[in-house]
């Protein structure tokens, strides 16, 4: 039972972000306002450039907002980043090529200091999570690319933070991995009560995996619409034919296109 | 080993080309000879002269090889100062010359790489280094060191620092040098996400040196190292030459200049290649060896 009065885990107001390059501010980040419970999951969706990666490297103190406030379990990003609230997984695998598999998946551990015997545990447990028990041993390079992406998820699921950020994981994917990762994601969440924000470019993706889905647009970069799913958390694969499935695809579809109309 | 006929076949055709070029560089002084002793001498003769000459021009492959042979193994086997004989190394051997050479080009090169390490290390790390360090490391490599070597073996000798020190110190300023080169690229290699990474862990900066600079820097630093490691054995034999040292292969160069022993001063130079050579390659195999272990084979 989640208790949705309790202070959100995520708390934007009026986030502001413009990136000065050479050609002139890029205003990446306009007035979002976002307030994220514990427990749930949000997708962020939107066109190349609508500035949501800027977003979550904003939630995880990777980059500084120019105005507005935000803070991460009551407390500044930069203090949540220090009390390791957070795993976050990036666009890319990003796996250090000297390390085996467990190497990468101890490499938080290692660094947090957790004892040699729990490192041992938790990698073990993690990548059983990801279907990589196997591959333990095993060098990035030896693993396909989505093997690579969940390994990069066992890593960011091994210190056990509340809160994971993803960056499009499954970008790269092909559509049956893709639903078998989708599922275990959602199983992975159903067990940890974990919040998760995760950024797509899929709106059945989206509509699948979240309780809530926020839709942004570019140039500024903002949120035109924020869609609270009314599908329930126990959501097999087939719940995507299902008439609610498709008419809240339906709004995020209308979402995205009023967005590229402003253009 | 499929690339063993190429090498060989160079091999033999410089070798070819040195045995065409023995021949007209020592014709003039056989002829000389011959003048003087009132004989004529044919082609075939003039030929094998030019080839068996106490002090040649140009010495023949075979007549390096030969005094390579006799100076290490012969002479330590059966000398009357020989290892066999004496149980010390013979001060008339390459492999004592080798070694008093080698000693001071391993401990220049170790100081070396650590001092350029050190520099790399806080190049990367601070800013006022950064901006500072760089442009003098460069500087000190644009002395030609044939002017800096002396003036510091004379110093040196001044104040009574004599023998291995002031050679290994000619090494150090030279092969320093690569390895801080090296090491900034080396330290720097981590992009954008994989400092990210490490910053939402929340990690130290050691953290971050000891499980992701320094692991990324590792196939830099075994390619500087292979560069230092020469530059420190040119540093070691170019400290031996302005003092007249008596020992090191520097001096065999210099003895042999003196003396007209141009089988020697080739010798001396060949003993130089195959130290060279031979270090590069065991610096190579333990680059292999690590680089196979952590994933990376090279
Ligand atoms: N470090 C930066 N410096 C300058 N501009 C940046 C920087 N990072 C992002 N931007 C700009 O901010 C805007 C938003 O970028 P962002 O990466 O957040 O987009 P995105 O929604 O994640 O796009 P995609 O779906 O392609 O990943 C873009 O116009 C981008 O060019
Ligand atoms: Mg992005």
């Amino acid at each position: 039972m989640r208790d949705t009065v309790t202070a959100p885990v995520i708390s934007a107001r009026g986030l502001n972000l413009t990136f000065q390059t050479n050609d002139g501010p890029v205003h990446a980040l306009k007035d979002v306002s976002l307030d994220i419970a514990k427990g749930e999951f949000v997708s962020f969706i939107g066109p190349s450039g609508c500035g949501k990666t800027t977003f979550l490297r904003v939630i995880a103190d990777l980059e500084q907002p120019t105005g507005g406030e935000i803070t991460v379990n009551g407390m500044s990003p930069d203090a949540a980043r220090k009390s390791r609230a957070y795993g976050y997984v990036f666009q890319a695998a990003g796996l250090y090529p000297w390390r085996t598999i467990a190497g990468n998946v101890k490499l938080p551990l290692e660094i947090m200091g957790f004892s040699h015997a729990e490192q041992q545990a938790r990698v073990e447990k993690v990548l059983e999570l990801v279907e990589l028990s196997g591959f333990a041993r095993k060098f990035p390079w030896q693993l396909s690319g989505g093997m690579q992406q969940r390994a990069s998820i066992a890593r960011a699921l091994a210190f056990d933070a509340d809160i994971l950020l993803m960056d499009e994981p499954f970008g790269a994917l092909d559509e049956i991995v893709r639903d078998r990762l989708n599922e275990q994601l959602l199983e992975l969440w159903a067990r940890t009560e974990k919040t998760i924000g995760f950024v797509t470019h899929s709106i059945p993706e989206a509509v699948y995996l979240s309780t809530k889905i926020v839709v942004m647009s570019p140039r500024p970069g903002r949120i035109t619409d924020i869609i609270d799913s009314p599908l329930p958390r126990e959501r097999p694969l087939d719940i995507r034919d299902s008439p609610e499935f498709i008419k809240i695809a339906h709004r995020v579809r209308e979402g995205l296109r009023a967005g590229h109309l402003d253009d | 080993m499929r690339n063993i006929i190429p090498v060989l076949a160079v091999t033999a055709a410089l070798i070819a080309l040195w045995y065409a070029a023995v021949v007209p560089m020592n014709a003039q002084w056989a002829q000389d000879q011959a003048r003087r002793a009132g004989t004529d001498l044919t082609l075939p003769a003039l030929i094998a002269d030019t080839m068996s000459q106490q002090r040649p021009r140009l010495p023949a492959p075979h007549q390096v090889a030969q005094e390579l042979w006799n100076s290490t193994v012969v002479e330590e086997m059966t000398g009357r100062r020989g290892f066999m004989n004496t149980g010390s190394l013979s001060n008339r051997s390459l492999v004592y010359h080798g070694w008093v050479t080698l000693s001071a080009t391993l401990l220049g090169f170790a100081i070396g790489s650590g001092l350029g390490i050190a520099l790399a290390v806080g190049i990367v790390h601070n800013r006022a280094m950064d901006a500072s360090v760089m442009p003098w490391a460069i500087a000190s490599q644009t002395i030609p060191i044939l002017a800096i070597a002396p003036m510091i073996i004379v110093v040196l000798n001044a104040i009574g620092i004599t023998g291995l020190i002031p050679k290994a110190i000619i090494s150090t300023y030279l092969s320093f040098f690569p390895v801080v080169v090296g090491m900034v690229k080396g330290l720097r290699a981590p992009d954008a996400m994989q400092l990210d990474l490490m910053k939402t862990y929340s990690a130290s900066g050691p953290q971050v040196f000891s499980k992701l600079r320094w692991p990324s820097a590792m196939p830099y630093l075994f390619a500087s190292l292979k560069v230092a490691i020469a530059a420190a054995l040119v540093g070691a034999i170019v400290a031996e030459l302005p003092t007249g040292a008596v020992a090191g292969l520097g001096a065999r160069l210099l003895s042999g200049s003196y003396y007209g022993q141009t089988v020697q001063i080739w010798s001396a130079l060949f003993a130089a290649a195959i130290l060279a050579a031979s270090m590069v390659a065991l610096i190579g195999v333990i680059q292999r060896a690590t680089l196979r272990r952590m994933g990376m084979a090279a």
